[in-house]
C-alpha cells in the first residue's frame, strides 16, 4: 500500500516536473551585410532600411514589384502642380501607446537633417518640401517648389518617429532651411542603438541590438494592421557566405540572403531547403569613357586628336586617342557580348539579359525592349568600318566583391571582346579601391550596377546618363561622362511631369534615346534569391531586401 | 630595472607615433570612404556636402593635426560608419575576443604542452611520431579551410554544435562573457579550437625540442640518482625548464592572436576585433582602423614589456639590462 502511494505520489510529481514549452513562433535570419546603426535617419544603406522597414514605418509602402501602396497614408493625390495632399491612417499607435498624427511626420522632417555625421544623410528626400500644413492631425498638404513627381516615392524611403516619445508635446512648424524647425534637441544616434528613442509605429519592436552579433525585435502586439506570426525575430549577420550556407543547412538560422553561385545547385537539392527568387531592379552594366579626345585605359588606336581638358589623367600624362567617342564601336563592343551565354554560364540562369537599363514591366521601360543581339562577326566589320580592322587593346575595371559574380562577369566579357580583335585585360580591385580609381576617371571602361532605389527609370537616367551637372542634380554617377544635351532635356522634362501616363512616354523616350547612341551598355539583371527552411515562403522583393515582414510559414 | 623601464617607455611613444602615422596616410591615400557609403542615389550637391561634413575635403596634414590633438587629449575619433567613438566601439567588442584568445591559447596549452612532452620522451614511437605529424598539419593547414571542415563535420553533418556566432552571455563585473553559459561554451569551442590549432602546433613542437634537450642534462641524471620518481623528475624539473622558449614564443602570439584573429571570426561570424578590422579596412573608416592598430601596437608592447620580465623572473641568470628590446 505504502510502496503503491509513494510510487503514484513519484510519477505525479515526475509528470509536474516535466516543463511545459509554449510553443513561440521565432525566426532566425542570417543576414549578408549588417546594418551601421539602428537610428532610421543616419545612413541610407540598403541593410539599415531593410531593418528600418520592420520598426518605423513611412507613409508610403513599396510592394514587392516597389509599385506604391498605402501604409502611414491611406491616399495621396496631387491638387495642383506643386502641391500633394495626403490623407493619414487613423487609429495607429506608437509603441509606447502615444498616437501617430501629422505632427510626427513634422517632426521627423525636421530631424532628418540634422543627424549629425551622416555619411549618406537622408535629405536628398527631404529637401522637395518647401512648406508642410496639417489643418488636421490626419491630413497632410505638401508644398514643392516646382512639380515633383517623385515625393511620394521619396517618402517610402524614411520611416517617422514620435515626437512625443522624444519630449516635444507643443505644435511644429516646418522650415526646410534644415536647422531643426526651432527644436533644441533630438534623439542621437546611440539612442537608437540601446533602444531608448527606437519608437515606431510597425509591426516589430526593438528587443536587443549587439553590434556585430545579432539585432533582436519581437512582435508588436498592438500593431495597427494584420501584423506578423512572428513572437521573436532574430537577425544575425554572417558575412562570410560559405558559413552562412552552414548555418541553415546546421539549423542554426531559418533563412538567409545572397546564398553563392555555387552552392545553389546543392540547396536546390536540399528536401529541407527551398530557395525563393525573382528578378530585381538590379542592371550589371559596363560605362565607357566618352569624355575627351584620349583615354587612359587603351593601347594601339594611335594619338590623340586634340589636347584634353579637364579632369583625369591624361590631362597630365600621355594617352592615346579613345576609340569610345566612337557610336560604331560602342555598338561594336555591345554586339560582342553573348549575354545569354553569362547568364546561362556565369550566373547559373539566375539572371535575366537586360535589353535596357530597368527590367520589362517597370515604370517608364519600354515594352518588348531586347538585349543587343549577339554578332561577333557583325561588331568586326563595324569596328573595321570604324578605322581600327586590327582592333586595339583596352583595359576593363571591376570590383571583385560588391556585385554577384563581377569579376567573373568582367573576365567574360574580356574574352569576347578579345574574340572580335579587342585585346582585354581585366583590373579587377576591391571594391573601396575600385570607387577611389573610378572617382578619379582612370578607367576607359569599367563594370558597375545599379539598383533603382525608387523602381521608375528616372533614376538610372538621371544618375547614370545625363550630363554630370551639380547645380541641376544629374549625372551623380556618370563616371563615364557621357553627354547628350538633347537626353538631359527629355530627363528634365520627366523629372518635372506630375502626370504619371506622360512622365512614363517620356522616360521610355529617354531610355530609347540613351539606347540607341549606346551610351551604356545593359547586361543583365541580377536575379536575387534567398534560401530557407522548406516550410517557409518568403515573397520576394524586386528591390533585394530582406525582411522578416515578407516571411511566412507555410499552411 | 628602472632604467629598463624608461627606455622601454620612450621607444614605444616613437613606435606609436611612427604607426600612426603611417596608418592614416595609408588610409587616405586609397581612397575617399564617402564613395563606398554614401548611397548611389545621391547627387552630385550631397556628395561634396558628405565630404565637407566628414572633414574629408581638407588637406591631409590638416586632418593629421587635427586627429593627434584630439588623440592626446583622450579621442581617437569617431567612427565614420557607426557615429560612435571609434575607441568606446573597440573597447565594446573586445571581449568577445579576449574570450576566444585566451580560450584558444589555453587549449594550445592544455593540449600542446603534454603533447610535446609525449612526442619528447618517447620520439621514436608511433604516438611520438603520430604528434608531430599532426603538429606539421597544424601549422600548414589554412584556417580558413580549417575553420569551414570543423563546420561542416560539427554543425552541418553531426549537428553536435552551433555554426556560428556568439553564445548567451553573463555580466561579469561589468563585462558580458558568454563562457559562463553551456550555450555560450558551445559557441565558443570550434573557434577556439580553429584559432588553436596553429599555436598548439607551435607548442608542440617547442616542448618536444625542449624536452630532448633537458632530458640529457645532468640534472636529470642526478635527480634520477637522488631517488625521485620518474613522475616527478617529468613534472616538475623538465616542465620547469622547456617553460622559458614556449612563454616568449605564446606571449607574441597571444597579442596576435588578439589583433588578427579576423579570418576565424569571419568564418564563425564571431562578433569580436578582429572582424571590425577587417570590415572597417574595407569600408576606408579610418578613425576605426588607426584607433584600432594604435590599440594593438600599445598592447603588443605591453606584452612584450611583461615577457621580458617574466623571463628575467624565470631564469635568475637573465638580468633586464642583457634584455635588448
Amino acid at each position: 500500500m505504502k510502496i503503491r502511494f509513494v510510487s503514484f505520489a513519484a510519477a505525479l510529481v515526475m509528470t509536474a516536473m516535466v516543463p511545459v514549452t509554449a510553443s513561440a513562433a521565432e525566426l532566425t535570419v542570417g543576414l549578408a551585410s549588417e546594418p551601421s546603426a539602428i537610428d532610421p535617419h543616419y545612413h541610407n544603406l540598403g541593410p539599415n532600411n531593410e531593418m528600418r522597414r520592420h520598426i518605423f514605418e513611412s507613409l508610403v509602402w513599396q510592394d514587392e514589384q516597389q509599385k506604391l501602396t498605402p501604409l502611414l497614408a491611406t491616399s495621396w493625390e496631387p491638387t495642383s502642380e506643386t502641391t500633394w495632399e495626403f490623407k493619414l491612417r487613423k487609429g495607429v499607435k506608437f509603441h509606447d501607446g502615444s498616437d501617430f498624427t501629422a505632427r510626427d511626420f513634422v517632426y521627423t522632417a525636421c530631424r532628418i537633417p540634422m543627424v549629425p555625421n551622416s555619411p549618406s544623410s537622408f535629405t536628398i528626400y527631404t529637401r522637395a518640401m518647401k512648406k508642410i500644413e496639417t489643418p488636421d492631425p490626419h491630413t497632410l498638404i505638401i508644398h514643392t517648389e516646382k512639380p515633383y513627381p517623385l515625393l511620394p516615392v521619396e517618402l517610402a524611403v524614411w520611416g517617422i518617429i514620435s515626437a512625443t516619445a522624444n519630449g516635444v508635446t507643443e505644435d511644429i512648424t516646418y522650415n526646410p532651411d534644415g536647422m531643426g524647425c526651432g527644436i533644441t534637441t533630438f534623439p542621437q544616434t546611440k539612442d537608437f542603438n540601446s533602444g531608448e528613442a527606437t519608437i515606431g509605429t510597425g509591426m516589430f519592436k526593438y528587443g536587443e541590438y549587439i553590434k556585430g552579433d545579432r539585432y533582436v525585435m519581437n512582435r508588436n502586439e498592438d500593431y495597427w494592421g494584420e501584423g506578423t506570426e512572428w513572437d521573436k525575430v532574430t537577425f544575425k549577420p554572417i558575412t562570410n557566405s560559405a558559413a552562412r550556407v552552414a548555418a541553415l543547412l546546421a539549423g542554426d538560422v531559418d533563412f538567409i540572403s545572397k546564398p553563392p553561385t555555387q552552392d545553389l545547385e546543392r540547396l536546390e537539392k536540399d528536401p529541407n531547403v527551398t530557395l525563393s527568387s525573382i528578378g530585381s531592379n538590379r542592371v550589371i552594366y559596363l560605362h565607357m569613357d566618352q569624355y575627351g579626345p584620349s583615354t587612359p585605359g587603351v593601347k594601339g588606336t594611335g594619338k590623340p586628336e586634340g589636347k584634353y581638358e579637364g579632369e583625369g589623367p591624361c590631362a597630365t600624362t600621355d594617352c592615346e586617342k579613345n576609340p569610345l567617342l566612337d557610336r560604331r564601336v560602342r555598338k561594336a563592343l555591345s554586339m560582342a557580348i553573348n549575354r545569354e551565354a553569362i547568364v546561362d554560364k556565369v550566373m547559373g540562369g539566375y539572371a535575366v539579359a537586360a535589353g535596357e537599363l530597368l527590367p520589362q514591366g517597370f515604370f517608364g521601360t519600354n515594352a518588348g525592349a531586347k538585349p543587343e543581339p549577339y554578332d561577333p562577326e557583325g561588331a568586326k566589320k563595324l569596328l573595321a568600318e570604324a578605322g581600327y580592322p586590327n582592333g586595339f587593346e583596352l583595359v576593363l575595371g571591376t570590383p571583385n566583391d560588391r556585385y554577384i559574380n563581377d569579376a567573373k562577369i568582367a573576365q567574360a566579357i574580356a574574352q569576347m571582346f578579345t574574340r572580335i580583335g579587342v585585346k582585354t585585360s581585366v583590373n579587377a580591385l576591391t571594391k573601396s579601391v575600385f570607387f577611389a580609381t573610378r572617382n578619379k576617371y582612370e578607367f576607359s571602361i569599367y563594370l558597375a550596377g545599379w539598383g533603382a532605389g525608387t523602381g521608375e527609370m528616372s533614376s538610372p537616367m538621371r544618375a547614370l546618363v545625363a550630363t554630370r551637372d551639380k547645380s541641376r542634380g544629374l549625372g551623380g554617377t556618370n563616371r563615364g561622362r557621357y553627354s547628350n544635351p538633347a537626353l538631359d532635356d527629355v530627363i528634365l522634362e520627366a523629372l518635372a511631369t506630375v502626370d504619371d501616363d506622360k512622365r512614363a512616354a517620356l522616360l521610355a523616350k529617354s531610355s530609347r534615346m540613351a539606347m540607341e547612341d549606346y551610351s551604356i551598355l545593359p547586361l543583365h539583371f541580377e536575379v536575387t534569391i534567398w534560401a530557407h527552411r522548406a516550410d517557409l515562403t518568403y515573397g520576394a522583393r524586386a528591390d533585394q531586401y530582406t525582411m522578416a515582414i515578407g516571411i511566412k510559414s507555410k499552411k | 630595472m628602472l632604467a629598463f623601464t624608461i627606455r622601454r617607455f620612450l621607444q614605444s611613444v616613437i613606435v606609436l607615433f611612427v604607426m600612426s602615422v603611417i596608418v592614416f596616410l595609408g588610409i587616405y591615400a586609397i581612397g575617399n570612404p564617402v564613395d563606398i557609403l554614401i548611397n548611389p542615389e545621391a547627387d552630385i550637391a550631397e556628395q561634396e556636402e558628405t565630404i565637407r561634413r566628414l572633414g574629408l575635403d581638407k588637406p591631409v596634414w590638416t586632418q593629421y593635426f587635427t586627429f593627434m590633438t584630439n588623440a592626446l587629449q583622450g579621442d581617437l575619433g569617431g567612427s565614420f560608419v557607426h557615429n560612435e567613438p571609434a575607441l568606446r566601439i573597440i573597447m565594446e567588442r573586445l571581449p568577445a575576443t579576449m574570450e576566444l584568445a585566451i580560450g584558444a591559447v589555453g587549449l594550445a596549452i592544455l593540449i600542446g604542452i603534454p603533447a610535446g612532452m609525449i612526442a619528447g620522451l618517447k620520439p621514436e614511437s608511433i604516438v611520438g611520431r603520430g604528434i608531430m605529424a599532426g603538429s606539421i598539419l597544424g601549422f600548414s593547414l589554412p584556417t580558413f579551410w580549417v575553420g569551414l571542415m570543423l563546420i561542416m563535420l560539427f554543425s552541418v553533418m553531426l549537428g553536435w554544435l552551433p555554426a556560428s556566432g556568439r553564445g548567451d552571455t553573463v555580466e561579469l563585473f561589468g563585462i558580458q562573457v558568454s563562457f559562463l553559459t553551456w550555450d555560450g561554451l558551445t559557441h565558443i569551442f570550434l573557434p577556439a579550437l580553429n584559432l588553436a590549432l596553429f599555436k598548439m602546433s607551435l607548442v608542440i613542437r617547442l616542448s618536444r625540442a625542449g624536452t630532448r634537450e633537458v632530458m640529457l642534462q645532468d640534472y636529470i641524471k642526478f635527480a634520477r640518482a637522488k631517488g625521485l620518481s620518474e613522475v616527478r623528475v617529468i613534472r616538475v624539473h623538465v616542465l620547469k625548464n622547456i617553460l622559458i622558449p614556449v612563454v616568449t614564443v605564446l606571449g607574441l602570439e597571444l597579442g596576435s592572436v588578439i589583433a588578427f584573429a579576423v579570418v576565424t571570426e569571419t568564418v564563425f561570424a564571431w562578433p569580436g576585433i578582429g572582424k571590425l578590422l577587417i570590415d572597417s579596412i574595407g569600408n576606408l573608416d579610418r578613425p576605426l582602423v588607426v584607433a584600432y592598430l594604435l590599440l594593438t601596437v600599445t598592447m603588443f608592447i605591453i606584452i612584450n614589456f611583461v615577457v621580458d620580465i617574466l623571463y628575467s623572473l624565470l631564469d635568475p641568470r637573465v638580468r633586464l639590462g642583457d634584455v635588448k628590446s
